[in-house]
């Protein structure tokens, strides 16, 4: 590795970080492994796994059930683990945390339960081109279940937001904001302190889809002054299977519950029920423990690193590829924004992605092909397809070579 | 030739290469050889959606045999496709309906086959067989 840290201006103790990774050690079709679809999951550190190992090993019990020991000590340990991620996100409130199952089940909370009480016939709801399938899906059931419009922001050919018709979008009729931070096909980090700035000065609030900004860049809700956040644990080094949505003390007491049932009460009679306080009111059920305890054990290991190292290591990662890939003839980068993460789409003329993907998974690099849920992105580019290369920090500039490397003989091949 | 000795006969191709760069070479090669099906035919009703890549199906009935003519948008897809028309093509319903193609999993492209692949190719083989049945059934009638 040393000749390519001497070109990194960022340094980064690599050797250290990728030996936290078990599953980078691994072959695939006989080669080492190259994992650039970490948009779709990022792998998890040693850390991580055995926490959860732990959990089923020595501290398996429910949690705010039990008086006894197991029982409190897990209750302890899961509940830190909130307020390990109220830091993180720096909320006003570890009971602003919910835990959910993912960002798509986040989503689809606010959206039923906003929906429920705030959307009525006529009212607007405003997301952009750019939206992952989870933050357009559920906002299209309000629509149609209330008989509201589902206005989007549309792009510029760089992928970037058309900031001046959103401006034109926001009207009186404009109910709630819900729009990405980072676009999971395009890598575009969009405005969004002006987008809520924009919105809030109507009175309208703003969800933030997450899902691709947390294991890039850090997030202070507050100084965003977002009045949802929402993000996946499997993005962000943790388990699958967890989430988080933060939102405003004063949204989530207004909001209904979502699901119902056990630990989301304080009393219950056939007649009524009265609900239990934040954050319980919104976790129907036994939760994901194991999940909510790894996620945090991922956010310290990144915190340890550093988020704005990371994000410096990244772009230099970034700017590397993409200078690469702009050599090869016949590529078209699909997002082209100043401001990006390091996340990188292209169609190669004549080829479909698919087939790149392919030949690339033989040569042991992991990559995603296709629409990545996001069909009207796709519609809008005219295209069917992208083949996409995401990068985590454990990456290395000797990884995207093999990668381009890989990518031209496919492209030979298939041509 | 029977069904059988067709597949045997694509087996014993794939154990020359000895590398998958040149087995994946040859279905390149393949896709981009298949008799491509009648543009009249790329409608949406002859259209197997995969996930990721598409595939257009079109049979026919002659002298008792089915006829297939197929496409796809990707070229790897294509390759596979065509491995499954020299196989299927031109046999009759009966033979078809009864084929158990074990070639796809001794040449080593089982994965293509997996359901979570989404490129189309189970559904396409789900398809020829469903249009075996129905022109068995007109036989029949
Ligand atoms: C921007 C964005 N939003 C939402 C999601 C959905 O996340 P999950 O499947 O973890 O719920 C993803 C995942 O690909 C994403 O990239």
């Amino acid at each position: 590795m040393s000749e390519a840290k001497t070109i990194l201006k960022t340094s980064i103790d690599l050797k250290k970080i990728r030996a936290d990774f078990p599953i980078l050690s691994r072959k695939v079709n006989g080669k080492s492994l190259v994992y650039f679809d970490n948009g779709a999951t990022a792998q998890k550190p040693q850390q991580v796994i055995d926490a959860i190992d732990r959990y089923y090993k020595e501290q398996n019990a429910n949690i705010h059930r039990g008086v006894h020991t197991l029982s409190q000590e897990i209750t302890i340990a899961y509940e830190n683990s909130r307020s390990t991620i109220q830091k993180h996100l720096n909320a006003a409130y570890s009971h602003e945390i919910i835990f959910t199952s993912g960002t798509t089940e986040s989503i689809n909370l606010v959206a039923t339960s906003f929906g429920k009480k705030f959307i009525s016939q006529g009212d607007e709801i405003i997301i952009s081109e750019m939206e992952h399938h989870s933050n357009i899906l559920p906002w299209q059931v309000v629509c149609e279940e209330k008989g509201a419009i589902l206005k989007v922001i549309p792009i510029n050919d760089s992928g970037e937001l058309l900031m001046d018709e959103y401006k034109k979008l926001l009207s009186d009729r404009t109910k709630i904001v819900a729009v990405t931070h980072i676009s999971n096909t395009l890598g575009t980090i969009n405005p969004v302190k002006e987008i809520i700035e924009l919105a809030h000065a109507k009175n309208i609030p703003v969800l933030i889809d997450g899902a691709q900004a947390v294991p890039h860049t850090s997030v202070d809700v507050q100084a965003l002054d977002c009045d949802f956040y929402v993000f996946s644990g499997h993005k962000l080094f943790g388990p699958t299977g967890v989430g988080i949505l933060y939102g405003k003390e004063k949204w989530l007491n207004e909001l209904p519950p979502y699901q119902v049932g056990g630990g989301t009460i304080k009393t219950v009679t056939f007649e009524k029920t009265e609900y239990a306080d934040l954050p319980l009111k919104f976790e129907a059920g036994t939760p994901h423990i194991e999940g909510g305890i790894g996620l945090a054990v991922a956010i310290d290991y990144i915190n340890e690193i550093g988020l704005s190292k990371i994000a410096a290591y990244e772009h230099e990662l970034l700017l590397y590829a993409t200078e690469a890939l702009q050599k090869i003839e016949g590529l078209r980068i699909i997002g082209t924004a100043k401001n990006k993460a390091s996340v990188i789409s292209f169609v190669v003329d004549g080829l479909h992605p698919f087939d790149i993907g392919t030949i690339l998974d033989q040569l042991g690099i992991a990559v995603r092909t296709g629409h990545h849920c996001t069909q009207p992105l796709m519609q809008c580019y005219e295209i069917q397809g992208t083949v996409r290369a995401s990068f985590a920090f454990y990456n290395t500039i000797e990884e995207i070579d093999e990668f381009i490397i890989g990518l031209n003989r496919a492209i030979k091949m298939l041509k | 030739m029977s069904i059988e000795e067709t597949e045997q006969e694509i087996i014993e191709e794939f154990e020359i290469f000895d590398d998958w760069m040149q087995k994946y070479e040859y279905i390149i090669d393949l896709g981009k050889s298949l008799p491509i099906i009648d543009e009249k035919y790329k409608t949406g009703d002859k259209l197997i959606k995969g996930c990721q890549s598409q595939v257009w199906l079109h049979s026919e009935l002659k002298d008792g045999k089915i006829i297939y003519t197929a496409d796809s948008d990707a070229i790897i897809t294509k390759g596979i496709v065509a491995l499954m028309i020299r196989v299927l093509s031109n046999h009759t319903p009966e033979e078809i309906m009864n084929a158990k193609l074990n070639f796809i999993e001794k040449i080593g492209l089982t994965q293509h086959l997996s359901p979570t692949r989404s490129n189309g190719l189970l559904s396409m083989i789900k398809q020829m067989k469903m249009d075996a049945l129905a022109y068995s059934s007109k036989l029949e009638s």
